[in-house]
């Protein structure tokens, strides 16, 4: 049961957290709960659905299916992400400041709300995925009740971890907050890009700069068992945390940082009134 | 500018299309009972291989392993091609996540 337990929170670890980064950046949208909603549920659907064809994914692209998959749901979500926060660039700080003055919900957000709506729809489909095989699996094996209760509390565990990335994120002053969630985005975003460019090279694609730059795996690996396994991953889906990164990944994830602030820079120019808030740098 | 660009960005199509295709056939491996055949898995270092590997379980398994920069889920009853990169001559673990306490293997670059 504790197995269970264990490996479904590792694999919901990563949307748990999403699902928290999105709920605080887009606080005080009007609509926020049916949208994240909606992308929970319809990421719910859609790994049922990956699960159930599963095998018919992977023998795509000559046995890479499942790779080329992983790699094009993270550069939407990647799309997305910096959407979002070129978008709060422009209109984070009349948002903001509407949320103090009326302490209410701002009508004007929906927009951006579909592209996070896809961002955790993404992350749920990627990871639900997983988990699902992982659950069909037990439910054949005699231990199969102790081992759905135990995976069904790690489900519970992911979720936890959302509230509590959630409730964090809340402690933080209402003026400060589409900043920080700006800057958690855009890590978010250049951990995706690192990681759909490690799919890719699986995939047999793109085998340029595949040589390790450093490895700190023997401080804290970005995966695998027991509790450092845990904490490395958590910092590998919320600030792309790899322990031996190559070339190419690295230069995705530089790439992706320089792309975000030079966009929301050059949009938040252009709306001269919307500056300061939701901008990294 | 834009001749420059001409230039690089066809080139860079070719560095990275070049990758492609020098497939070689599989090493097969074979996952049974949660446990791997072979467990170790010899590959020649500095160039990429490929391991094919035969869930012949009912469950599902994602084989997993930091050291090798893989993370693929192979469905039971399926088969799914793991892609390694050059490798330094070493040894590197890997395990099936979903029963690490039996599936376990290490590929050994040399």
């Amino acid at each position: 049961m504790l197995a269970a337990l264990v490996i479904v929170f590792r694999e919901v670890i990563e949307a748990g957290l999403i699902v928290g980064i999105v709920l605080a950046a887009s606080k005080g949208i009007a609509q926020r709960g049916r949208w994240v909603g909606m992308g929970v549920a319809g990421g719910i659907l859609g790994a049922c659905v990956v699960a159930i064809f599963a095998g018919r994914i992977a023998s795509l692209f000559s046995g890479s299916g499942q790779e080329i998959f992983n790699a094009t749901v993270l550069l939407l979500a990647v799309a997305m992400l910096t959407w979002h926060n070129v978008w709060m660039a422009g209109h984070g700080r009349e948002m903001a400041r509407h949320m103090k003055s009326v302490g209410a919900a701002v009508s004007a957000g929906e927009r951006p709300l579909a592209a996070l709506a896809i961002v955790v729809g993404v992350a749920v489909l990627r990871e639900g995925s997983e988990v699902v095989l992982f659950l069909y699996g037990i439910a054949q094996t005699t231990t199969r009740a102790s081992m759905l209760a135990g995976g069904a509390l790690g489900l519970l565990a992911g979720a936890a971890m959302s509230a509590l990335m959630y409730y964090g994120l809340l402690a933080i002053p209402a003026g400060k907050l589409f900043r920080t969630t700006a800057w958690l985005i855009t890590l978010l975003a250049a951990g995706m890009a690192a990681q759909a460019v490690l799919f890719l090279q699986n995939a047999g694609y793109l085998n340029v700069l595949m040589r390790s730059l450093w490895d700190t795996s023997w401080l804290l690996p970005d995966g695998g068992e027991g509790w450092r396994g845990i904490l490395g991953k958590m910092l590998h889906t919320l600030v792309g945390y790899t322990a031996a990164p190559d070339g190419a990944q690295l230069i995705a994830y530089v790439a992706t940082i320089a792309a975000i602030v030079g966009l929301t820079r050059w949009e938040r120019n252009r709306h001269p009134r919307g500056t300061l808030i939701a901008t990294p740098a | 500018m834009f001749y420059r660009l001409s230039l690089i960005v066809p080139a860079a199509l070719l560095v990275v299309l070049a990758g492609c295709g020098n497939e070689s056939a599989g090493i097969p491996v074979s996952l049974k009972d949660h446990r791997f055949t072979p467990a170790e898995i010899h590959v020649p270092a500095n160039q990429p291989s490929l391991i094919t590997l035969t869930n012949q379980d009912g469950a599902a398994e994602e084989f997993d392993s930091a050291a090798l920069k893989v993370e693929k889920v192979v469905p039971g009853h399926e088969s799914g091609s793991v892609r390694l990169r050059p490798l330094a001559p070493g040894r590197y673990p890997f395990m099936g996540e979903y029963h690490a306490d039996t599936a376990r293997g290490v590929v050994i670059a040399d």
